[in-house]
């Protein structure tokens, strides 16, 4: 049913790409730059993680002489976009979709790191207090650089002096 | 009195901490089983390799390059060819004519023919279907939805439904022969 | 990573009665030195399982003679896996291609060097490698003095050599080396190390030959590389198994592991690094970094590895993050344990011939014992890990160090994540999706560029409590200086905000970085009395630890304006020029002078065009992109003419896929400015983390000081 659907839209935009195309084509013939510049965002399910501009098989070759002859036909970067995509799949872009399950790929990383960064915020308040007063300078020292204390000693003379 | 209440608070306390500590033991268990479980699902699905022998024959619709829908379901009663190939296969090509002649001399025989083609531009298709002069259906696989049904590894894979919708053959790369063809078909007609 | 090619041995194939023949001339060479390969390759098997069974024995039994004779097995494995390493390679140089993995890897075109290095060109031989690598440290480990650390040696032994034999578990059983190839009685063809019943051996008079894209001199040293950064952090790994095992939490395990999670870190950035160079000569699409899922498998285990890194500086300094930190070693592991099972077991890219191996499964198995078995131990012992901490203002080196560890863990996440998505998207809508580099740059660039902020504010930091006021005293030089240096991009007609940002981000750890040096020579000048290179000298010698990470930090802000560069600046084209043509991309002209096509004598096809480099009508001399065809394997590959200079790099590629022909050749050009820069950043970089990790050869004086030191404190 989706697929007649699709077979249909696509069929209409052919049409009326041909229809309009005598209006929108103003190169004939597009360059080598316009065809890369649309193929580097789709990705050929033949080779895997290659954009379509680099990628050196004959399906891959045959998918960028599509994308010339409807630049001919003056579609633009979105139509040949969604063309392919109705063809194969929302696998040739570069990246999913953001509907059904995908929205987890861009949702998942910031929930996360807000989260993380909530965890940091709450672990270092209450690092903070739970000692008071106990932690002075002299007892940090020690532990410190010596290269740090001198330096910091050079510092504060300079800023006094 | 002050004393006690500050132990009772202090138990609480770690109680509290006791029982998130508890949640967090839980979400890391559910985290690293979940992660160990996708890896295994994602690995079995990756050594599964194509649908298997005997199995019922995942539905599917092909719109042909004439624009006529074939739903498999509507071919309960016959022997169906599954046949994925491209364009720019080197390997189809040995079998294309082979397929072909198959096809002619089974067609009278409640027997269908589907190609499948994979990845394909729709121009170099059709020449290639006019270089073989390739008559049974053939349409292309729209968002790679049939190929991955059948879970395919290449191109050409070709793949034979009984009369009841249960997978009964499959050759992966091209038919060596027409015999070959014609005995695999045969054998799915007799049983 | 691999070459997963299957041999076709097509018409090559010897006769039996031949073959006794030729058995006479050639007994040792076929029968002797691959048998003893295999048999010390099974014995290390069973000496390692025996090691780690005898260490657990050893504790069980409180009996120290067990756990000495474990770790006498472990030293063991070493030489006997050297003798299968020799053997394999000895296999691989007189071409004994009825060795499955000899034929699939090397040819008689190939030269000596080529034949060693395919030790690692393959899936069996990279295990055995791998193996041998991780025999290697692990017997370093067990050479080590023990006296202080009794009760963590059997904890080690079992963690590293149950790792090790379970890779030579693969190795013996799933992807042998030493298999020869057979027919059986139906025709098929068969590897096995013995004879199936019935089988005719097979003897191919010629072999397939290493990948192409491998026989570049970055992938000869790129894996090794990689593999001894994942061998050696198991080492880390070991150590913090045995401290929570035995409940020694305290930072010991660290003290003791913290130059091997060095040596593994500079190991892994090299791999990563020199894996750039190579994929930028020679994969010919004009980048370094792909952001493909075997080079993000790389690159998690350096994430956690850096945040490990820097966290541990704090427990060492303060007592705290003994949770995290465990964590994180875990997490680093079990990364590199991840990566390698995403690479080899064909789970992410089920078109491999390898994926239907038995590999997967077990790899599987074996994550699992090591996932469960690591968060059981730490769950376990997750109250005795309990550190005091107490800080005093929420500004503090420990704070802006675990920011960091959440920058890192950040991306760490996004990679993971990005990585997995389409496995859980084909899993449960039966639909592939692509996850492409556009993602990972858009979601980890502002995490890249806080690591940057951190990177120029955390070194100025104090312990314990940093007022605004302070910082803000120690930052404005540096900050001004940047901002100085934002201006004159601006005027230099910069208009990107993100580069703007990128830029004057790393701008201002470059120079935050090199005030720290100024500020500490101008302090040691002026105490010692010495010369500012003298100084400067002694004072980096002091604290190598310190000095080391800043000159690695001016290697990251380095490869930052390299990467800022080419990611956000370069422009590329592509034309079709017949000879005589010209085309031209932003300052440059390229004229296409003349095309070459010849067949060598090692089996390859090459076709070399001349082009002449113009800048604004100047002659800047000639480049000779090549496309190399490999008749044996099928397989092209297309070296680019470069023209490389500190500004930019002008890159010719011989498009491939075209055409190639004097009246007609595509031509794929592109402009990367600034990109050695990453080159130049790696040198910097490594050389830093020698300077870190260089072993000291006196730690007494300074102890003596810190002691004198301590008691003046307490009088």
């Amino acid at each position: 049913m989706r697929d007649s659907f699709v077979r249909v839209f696509g069929l209409a935009l052919v049409l009326i790409a041909l229809v309009a195309a005598p209006a929108f084509a103003q190169d004939p013939e597009p360059s080598d730059d316009e065809v890369n510049r649309i193929a580097k965002q789709l990705y050929c399910p033949v080779c895997p993680n290659t954009p379509l501009d680099v990628c050196s098989t004959q399906a891959c070759a045959q998918w960028r002489a599509t994308i010339r002859e409807q630049l001919e036909l003056g579609w633009n970067e979105d139509q040949i976009r969604q063309y392919f995509v109705e063809q194969y799949g929302d696998r040739v872009l570069a990246t999913p979709p953001a509907r059904g399950i995908n929205w987890l790929i861009y949702v998942l990383p910031p929930v996360v790191i807000i989260v993380g960064g909530l965890l940091l915020l709450r672990t270092i308040r209450s690092w903070i207090g739970t000692n008071n007063g106990r932690l002075v300078q002299e007892e940090l020292l020690p532990e410190k650089d010596v290269y740090v204390n001198q330096l910091e000693d050079e510092l504060r003379r300079r800023e006094s002096g | 009195m002050e004393k006690l209440s500050g132990i009772q608070e202090n138990r609480e306390f770690v109680e509290a901490r006791e029982t998130s500590r508890n949640w967090g033991t839980m979400l890391v268990w559910a985290l690293v089983l979940g992660l160990l479980a996708i890896l295994g699902l994602g690995l079995a699905r990756a050594q599964e390799g194509p649908i298997g022998i005997g199995r019922n024959v995942p539905e599917f619709t092909l719109t042909t390059f004439d624009g006529e829908q074939l739903n498999i379901n509507k071919s309960r009663g016959k022997v169906v060819l599954v046949n994925f190939w491209a364009s720019w296969c080197k390997p189809c090509q040995q079998e294309a004519a082979e397929l072909e002649e198959a096809y002619q001399n089974f067609k009278d025989r409640d027997v269908i023919f589907l190609g499948v083609d994979y990845v394909d531009t729709e121009k170099e298709a059709l020449a290639y279907l006019e270089k073989f002069q390739i008559t049974y259906a053939n349409g292309p696989d729209l968002g790679t939805k049939i190929s991955q049904a059948f879970r395919i590894r290449g191109v050409p894979e070709t793949f034979i439904i009984d009369r009841n919708g249960i997978i009964v053959d499959i050759k992966i790369g091209p038919y060596t022969s027409l015999a070959e063809i014609e005995n695999a078909l045969q054998t799915a007609l007799e049983q | 990573m691999q070459s997963g090619l299957d041999f076709q041995p097509g018409p090559y194939i010897r006769r039996q009665d031949e073959y006794c023949q030729w058995l006479k001339g050639g007994f040792l060479n076929t029968f002797v030195v691959p048998n003893i390969g295999l048999f010390s390759l099974f014995l290390a098997f069973l000496v390692a399982i025996y090691a780690a069974v005898a260490a657990v024995f050893g504790v069980r039994q409180q009996n120290p003679k067990w756990i000495e004779s474990g770790r006498a097995a472990m030293l063991l494995t070493f030489p006997l896996l050297s003798i299968a390493c020799v053997a394999l390679i000895f296999l691989l140089v007189t071409g004994r291609y009825e060795f499955k993995y000899v034929a699939s890897v090397t040819s008689d075109t190939m030269p000596t060097y080529l034949r060693i290095t395919s030790l690692w060109g393959g899936q069996a031989g990279s295990l055995l490698f791998w193996s041998w690598l991780m025999a290697a440290f692990t017997g370093a480990v067990g050479l080590r003095k023990w006296d202080r650390d009794r009760e963590f040696l059997p904890w080690v032994i079992l963690v590293t050599m149950g790792t090790l034999a379970f890779f030579l578990l693969l190795v013996v059983f799933i992807e042998n080396p030493f298999a020869r190839l057979w027919q059986s009685l139906d025709g098929s063809q068969i590897a096995a190390p013995f004879r199936p019943r019935g089988a005719v051996p097979l003897f191919p008079s010629d072999g397939i030959g290493l990948n192409p894209l491998l026989r570049h001199l970055g992938m000869i040293i790129h894996p090794p590389m990689l593999y001894l950064g994942f061998v050696s952090y198991v080492i880390p790994y070991a150590f913090a198994i045995a401290a929570l095992a035995t409940g020694r939490t305290d930072a010991r395990w660290i003290k003791l592991t913290r130059r091997w999670s060095l040596v593994a870190w500079l190991f892994l950035s090299l791999g990563l690094i020199l894996g750039g160079r190579w994929a930028y000569d020679v994969l010919g699409w004009g980048g370094y970094w792909g952001w493909d899922p075997v080079e993000i498998a790389a690159l998690m285990p350096w994430l956690a590895g850096t945040a490990f890194l820097h966290s541990v500086m704090i427990q060492e300094k303060r007592g705290i993050l003994k949770h995290w930190n465990m964590l994180l070693i875990i997490l680093t592991y079990a990364l590199v344990i991840f990566g390698t099972f995403l690479t080899r077991s064909g789970v992410l890219s089920s078109v491999h011939a390898f994926a239907q191996s038995a590999m997967g499964p077990l790899f599987l198995g074996f994550i699992g014992v090591t996932f469960i078995s690591s968060v059981a131990l730490l769950i376990h012992r997750w109250s005795d890990l309990k550190g005091e901490n107490h800080l005093d203002s929420v500004i503090s080196r420990e704070s802006l160090f675990l920011l960091n560890n959440l920058l890192f863990m950040g991306i760490l996440v996004i990679c993971f994540w990005g990585v997995l998505f389409p496995l859980i998207s084909e899993l449960f809508t039966g639909q592939k999706v692509t996850v492409g580099p556009i993602f990972y740059k858009r979601a980890t660039a502002p995490l890249w560029g806080g690591i940057l902020l951190l990177m120029g504010i955390a070194p100025l930091s104090v312990y314990g409590r940093t007022s605004w006021q302070r910082l803000g005293s120690a930052l404005w030089k540096p900050a001004l200086a940047a901002l100085i240096f934002e201006f004159i991009l601006v005027v230099q007609g910069v208009r990107s905000i993100a580069a703007l940002i990128g830029y004057g981000l790393a701008a201002f750890v470059a120079f935050v970085t090199l005030y720290e040096f100024w500020r500490g020579t101008k302090a040691r000048r002026k105490r010692h009395k010495e010369s500012f290179p003298t100084a400067l000298w002694r004072m980096a010698r002091r604290n190598r630890r310190r000095y080391g990470g800043y000159v690695i930090h001016l290697g990251i802000v380095l490869m930052a304006f390299g990467i800022i560069g080419i990611e956000m600046f370069q422009t590329e084209t592509q034309a079709t020029l017949a000879q005589g043509e010209q085309l031209t991309l932003g300052r440059y002209t390229m004229v296409f002078d003349s095309l070459s096509e010849w067949d060598t004598n090692e089996g390859r096809n090459v076709a070399r065009a001349v082009v002449q480099i113009y800048r604004e009508d100047k002659f800047l001399g000639e480049l000779y992109p090549r496309r190399d065809f490999y008749y044996a394997s099928q397989q092209s590959m297309t070296i680019p003419g470069v023209r490389s200079t500190l500004e930019d790099d002008f890159y010719v590629l011989l498009v491939g896929w075209e055409p190639i022909a004097a009246q007609g050749t595509t031509f794929k050009v592109y402009h990367n400015p600034l990109v050695n820069f990453i080159w130049m950043g790696g040198f910097v970089f490594i050389l830093g983390t020698l300077v870190a990790a260089w072993p000291e050869r006196e730690s007494l004086p300074s102890r003596k000081r810190v002691s004198t030191r301590g008691a003046l404190m307490r009088a």
